[in-house]
């Protein structure tokens, strides 16, 4: 069992391996402005897009007018999503008459899918019209995704240019990222989808007789091409509450693969474009292999955790073969849904196959460890790499001295300056992230919410802020977040998570292409090789997830313990 | 300043003055300085406050020892930056003294009046005559006269040295003195920024600035610092919803032990202690950040003569013209150079000597006269009594030499002296009356050793240039012999400045020494500039760095003093980082066993008791704080590979070597509180 989930893992990785060059290479094409097969079809939409908005392509902006674009997008993105859910009983495509959006909830939903969260502290069908659902919440899943990519080629542009003033035109990398990668992409994923048995319909819920007897709603809609999006911009909100355990979002082992590999694809991608686009092909790699590391590492324990099972439930009588069976779809077991699990919060999607608050204590913490080192294992697009440029940031700082040199990344010198906008960035999430929960297990408000007492209460709070600050969207759902409390606090986290990361990450790009590229030589410190591998992945490890070793020691690691000697909660 | 290179790491003398300074320098204004340590300092008076009447929790002698250990903490990291400033400032006492309140003679008007004022009133632009047994009064240049000086107070060489008025040798330095002679010396420096002001205050640490590395490894020690802050204050609502609690005292404990004081305690030390290092190789570097460049440093522009080549060429072959024997012609080389008193002049009687057995010879016993060079002749040689003239010269001067006593140049030594030139030595051709008698050839000498050491900068990844007036010809063969990656020849001081800027534009970082007042420029641009003490004080200005030996090659060391300094920065702040994994496993179990006591899983090193688990990490924390004080400032060690070796090499050690060090610290610091029942 565990062997087979171990299989598994390998032969996933390998499938992201082979995607990642082609799809990295393909993006360094689409937003260096070399030409490519899609150009013919797209180039006029773009024009047309352009002169829509008034947008010269040609202009680049320095990091500042690149991250004012952004956020002004973003917040009117905000602001947007708000206005169709307070207003959605006075807008049409509303059959069920839903009422408006009460105002906390709104701003929570508005922020987590503008921020490529997508926290859902509400059930999609019972709260949000069509319209909401399509001109609202559809629509973030590409933006938020394409702005995602759009910041992380900005960043890798600061790094590969010499003396340069700008990063980039924001709009045009929205455009671009859009139009050449998202959008075909989940086209070809949808079509994939469907031919596997996921549902592409436009027709009204069907009403079928049970064998019973009994009469099922079974509702239908446009599953397919939503589901795509879904895993391949890391945003996770599913068409159903079920996610992707449902079968008509994940019909069979098949799709759950593709559907993982989906997650994985633009944020492996983005490494070999990082290498590609700044000549170093062997740093792209060494990036990889760090994330590689660090996921097949976490997927090996959470498979190990579920497929091993609860031993309270084995001294209960239930057969220990087939794992930790409570809360996963018998069609895809035990250590499927661990791989999910892992791939999901490794990328910041936040998608599931199964309900990780059922997960064994270690089990869970995985996912959690991996929101809690910054989305960088591979990350959310875009986002995974430019949180992994902060700790690359952090690498070359801490060890590049050890080389007898001041510390320089691919010819740029890394100085007082970066290590503050590194250090803001990381001092955020730790901040979102602590400083939350802690008022989550001290507050009335905060602890009302949650549905179990002892390590797993905390648990539950920490995750959800960790998920929040995380910008993943993945929750142990045991816990109530649709209160004012929850929805205002976490939409704050997912908005800090989001965008005081982004803007020193930005500020941390232009001050890097205004840089002088030094030479290299053989005392050069190398960003490329294993042992940067390895020097990424620990400093990763210590910096990022070290500062959450004690509350984690209350939570899961105590329940963890807690269990193994009898005790659940 | 006297040579105390060899002088040991910790003086014992040193170290009650540095004790003393590390109480001293607990004063908050001083601690602002290092924010990690001012952390630590406020956590040491947070834990006090209980002691002091604010009410314990706990047991008294737990609370007792934590609190000192922290104050202990802070101690150490303040006694590791006196005991690096306590070198400079015994330095800085030597050199005070010979800063007295001289008199000098100060000549005013058209007439030039001697009058007599205080050194200390001295401005720029004044001039004083300096006489034998006195002190020079001030910086300055020789504008009249020559004069043998003692210039052992600065740079602790106690051969004298010649300063002269006009040329590169006319600097002087205030608070050296004059052996012998007389000069008039113009005043270049305004009262109180003197070079042996400066000097002291360099060395004493009064300018130390944070260089701009330093800088941005504070930034990053702050950010942890608060990182793990939020960590530990958090800790309490934690614990608390957990159904426990944490006491203040505890709760620093943990703090102190998880932000970066290894590195945070030791960074001040080990910048003061690179500057140390420099200058007991008697480089006076201006600035921490001149030595910090220097370890970035990839391309050295070295010049030819004198530190490359030893400055003279020395014959090193004979070629006989058609008809003369090689011993005819070393017979008549010898006699030509008999009474040439120049380097190249004594080396030709030397390889006669060697090579063909003949003895020198008086110029009495010919019964000859000699004929010294001059530009316009550009031969010397000698006259005999007889009308003989033996002469050896630049073979165009030779030409029209022999021509005028009807003599002819031979063909084939024509071909000799082309060959020469173009294998890079310097022909002179000796001719007897009319006749040519055949070349000498003349080779720079390469020092000894110098292939090696340029190997040892290439695998650093330092790329060498050497710099020389030849032309090409000769460079390209000196820089195949000496091994350097690249040549600069027929270099004017534009062309040096040419060639740093286009290095520079292409990434790379630069050093070069130099002594001359037309190097000013380049020394000025370049990134690490050196200059020579011997030199003119418009090169001493432009650089970054005097090197008091003017030695030239020394700019090879200060480079690796310079990369060792940041390695050393570097491992410690890797070490600093790693250590905290152990300490969370010490002390995580042992804050919350009382209220999870499935939590003593954790408790992998299976430390005593609660108390002692968490006095182990204090303790060790602060103590790994001393006992890494000597490599703090001898720095670690250093060879010259490749970057990637040397990463593998200290990540094993400082990384990995700190995961696993606490471990083993801890454990034993814990099985000695419980042997000897503190805990």
């Amino acid at each position: 069992m565990t062997a087979l989930a171990f299989l598994k893992i390998a032969v996933y990785f390998l499938l992201v391996l082979v995607v990642t060059k082609p799809l990295g290479l393909y993006m360094r094409r689409v937003f260096s402005g070399e030409r490519t097969f899609l150009d013919p079809v797209l180039l006029p939409v773009e024009r047309a897009l352009y002169r829509l908005g008034g947008v010269d392509p040609k202009k680049e902006q320095d990091w500042r007018a690149y991250a004012s674009s952004m956020l002004v997008f973003s917040v009117l993105g905000i602001l947007g999503v708000t206005a169709i859910e307070r207003l959605q009983h006075l807008l049409p495509l509303n059959p069920d008459r839903l009422p408006a959006v009460p105002p906390a909830l709104a701003w929570n939903t508005a922020v987590s899918f503008v921020t490529n969260t997508n926290w859902q502290a509400y059930a999609g069908e019972a709260t949000m019209s069509h319209l909401t659902q399509m001109a609202a919440l559809a629509v973030q899943n590409f933006l938020s995704a394409a702005t995602g990519i759009a910041i992380a080629v900005a960043v890798i542009r600061g790094i590969a240019r010499t003396e340069s003033r700008t990063i980039g035109s924001f709009w045009v990398d929205l455009t671009r990222a859009t139009l050449w990668v998202l959008l075909p992409l989940s086209l070809l994923a949808a079509v994939v989808l469907t031919s596997q048995g996921v549902v592409q319909s436009f027709s009204p819920s069907a009403k079928v007789t049970t064998l019973d007897g009994a009469t099922q709603t079974v509702p239908l809609g446009p599953v397919a091409s939503q589901e795509a999006i879904k895993e391949l911009g890391t945003n996770g909100g599913g068409f159903f509450n079920a996610n992707s355990s449902h079968p008509y979002e994940n019909p069979t082992p098949a799709t759950d693969l593709l559907e993982m590999l989906l997650i994985f694809a633009i944020p492996a991608g983005l490494t070999y474009t990082l290498g590609s686009m700044t000549g170093k092909t062997r740093h792209g790699w060494a990036v990889f292999w760090a994330m590689g590391l660090l996921f097949l590492v976490g997927a090996g324990a959470a498979a190990w955790a579920e497929t091993h099972g609860n031993p309270i439930h084995h001294a209960a009588g239930v057969d220990p073969s087939a794992g930790n069976m409570e809360g996963k779809e018998v069609r895809f077991g035990a250590g499927d849904t661990a791989l999910f699990a892992t791939v999901t919060t490794a990328a910041s999607c936040g998608a599931v196959n199964g309900m990780h608050d059922s997960f064994t204590p270690l089990g869970g913490l995985v996912p959690l460890v991996n929101i809690q080192l910054g989305e960088v294992v591979f990350g959310g697009v875009g986002a995974g790499l430019y949180g992994a440029f902060v700790f690359i940031v952090l690498s070359v700082f801490i060890a590049g001295l050890m080389v007898g040199r001041t510390p320089e990344y691919l010819g740029k010198k890394i100085e007082g300056g970066e290590v503050k906008l590194a250090m803001l960035s990381v001092l955020v999430l730790t901040f979102c992230i602590l400083v939350g929960t802690a008022a989550a297990v001290t507050t009335k408000a905060g602890l009302s919410s949650l549905s179990n007492a002892g390590p797993h209460g905390l648990s539950q709070a920490l995750y959800a802020f960790t998920s929040a600050a995380g910008n993943n969207g993945s929750a142990l759902a045991g816990l109530n977040a649709n209160t004012d409390f929850y929805n205002v606090l976490l939409a704050c986290a997912m908005f800090f998570g989001r965008f005081l990361m982004i803007v020193p990450i930005l500020a941390m790009a232009g001050a890097l292409a205004a840089k002088k590229k030094l030479a290299d030589s053989a005392g050069t410190f190398p960003v490329d090789g294993p042992i940067f591998t390895l020097l990424l992945a620990g400093v990763i490890v210590v910096v990022g997830a070290l500062t959450y070793f004690p509350v984690l020691s209350l939570g899961p690691v105590v329940e963890q313990l807690l269990m193994a000697a009898g005790r659940t909660f | 300043m006297t040579k105390h290179a060899e002088s040991r790491l910790l003086d014992p003398s040193l170290l009650g003055r540095a004790a003393a300074d590390s109480f001293r320098k607990l004063h908050p204004r001083h601690m602002a300085r290092n924010p990690v340590m001012l952390v630590v300092e406020a956590g040491a008076v947070l834990a006090t406050l209980p002691l002091v009447g604010l009410g314990t929790r706990g047991s008294l002698s737990f609370q007792l020892q934590v609190v000192l250990w922290l104050w202990a903490t802070v101690l150490f990291a303040n006694f590791a930056e006196a005991v690096a400033e306590g070198r400079g400032k015994a330095q800085a006492d030597a050199l005070r003294k010979t800063k007295t309140d001289a008199v000098a003679r100060r000549l005013v008007g058209a007439g030039r009046r001697e009058e007599q004022v205080p050194a200390s009133s001295l401005g720029k632009g004044d001039l004083v005559v300096v006489e034998t047994g006195q002190l020079i009064p001030g910086d300055g240049t020789v504008v009249e006269g020559i004069a043998s000086v003692d210039e052992s107070a600065i740079t602790g060489e106690s051969a004298p040295v010649i300063r002269e008025a006009g040329g590169d040798r006319s600097a002087v330095t205030g608070g050296t003195r004059v052996l012998s002679d007389r000069i008039v010396v113009e005043i270049t420096s305004e009262p109180g920024s003197t070079f042996l002001d400066r000097m002291i205050r360099l060395v004493e640490g009064a300018e130390r600035q944070k260089t701009p590395n330093e800088i941005a490894l504070d930034i990053l020690l702050a950010g942890l610092t608060i990182v793990f802050l939020f960590a530990t204050v958090t800790l309490r609502p934690f614990a608390l919803y957990s159904g426990g609690d944490v006491s203040p005292t505890v709760l620093v404990a943990l703090l102190v032990c998880l932000i970066p004081t290894t590195i945070g305690g030791l960074l001040s030390a080990i910048g003061i202690a690179g500057m140390d290092r420099v200058l007991r190789h008697n480089v006076l570097a201006m600035s921490g950040r001149a030595v910090e460049a220097a370890g970035d440093v990839n391309v050295l522009l070295l010049d030819k003569t004198g530190t490359i080549t030893l400055g003279n060429r020395q014959a090193a072959q004979l070629l006989p013209a058609p008809g003369v024997s090689e011993r005819e012609l070393a017979e008549l080389a010898q006699i030509a150079s008999l009474a040439d008193e120049t380097p190249e002049g004594r080396s030709i009687v030397v390889l006669a000597k060697e090579e063909h057995g003949l003895r020198g010879r008086e110029l009495r016993d010919l019964h000859a006269r000699f004929v010294p060079f001059t530009a316009r002749t550009r031969m010397s040689g000698l006259d005999f009594e007889g009308g003989r003239q033996v002469r050896k010269g630049a073979a165009d001067a030779v030409d029209g030499f022999v021509r005028g006593l009807g003599g002819h140049f031979p063909e084939e030594v024509r071909r000799d002296v082309a060959r020469v030139a173009g294998e890079g030595g310097t022909p002179l051709v000796v001719a007897d009356g009319g006749k040519v008698a055949g070349t000498i050839t003349l080779k720079d000498v390469v020092k000894g050793g110098m292939r090696e050491r340029f190997d040892r900068l290439r695998a650093m990844g330092i790329r060498t240039v050497m710099i020389t007036g030849d032309n090409p010809l000769t460079a390209a063969s000196i820089a195949r012999e000496a091994g350097v990656d690249d040549f600069l020849a027929e270099a004017t001081p534009e062309d040096k400045l040419g060639l740093i800027r286009k290095e520079q534009a292409a990434g790379n970082l630069v050093a070069m020494t130099g002594d001359g007042t037309n190097d000013a420029p380049a020394l000025a641009q370049a990134d690490v500039g050196m200059a020579m003490n011997t030199g003119t004080q418009a090169a001493k200005e432009a650089g970054n760095m005097v090197d008091l030996d003017s030695n030239p090659t020394k700019l090879i060391e200060v480079v690796e003093i310079g990369k060792q300094l940041l390695m050393t920065r570097g491992a410690l702040t890797t070490f600093s980082i790693s250590n905290d994994v152990a300490k969370y496993f010490a002390i995580l179990p042992a804050l919350f066993v009382a209220t999870y006591p499935q939590l003593r899983a954790l408790n992998v090193m299976k430390l005593a008791t609660p108390e002692s688990a968490i006095l182990s990490a204090v303790m060790f924390n602060a103590l790994v704080i001393v006992a890494l004080i000597p490599l703090a400032l001898r720095g670690v060690s250093y060879r010259p590979l490749g970057a990637g070796r040397i990463l593998r090499r200290n990540l094993l050690i400082y990384g990995l070597g700190g995961l696993v060090a606490p471990f083993a610290g801890i454990k034993a610091i814990d099985l000695l509180l419980v042997a000897l029942k503190l805990a």
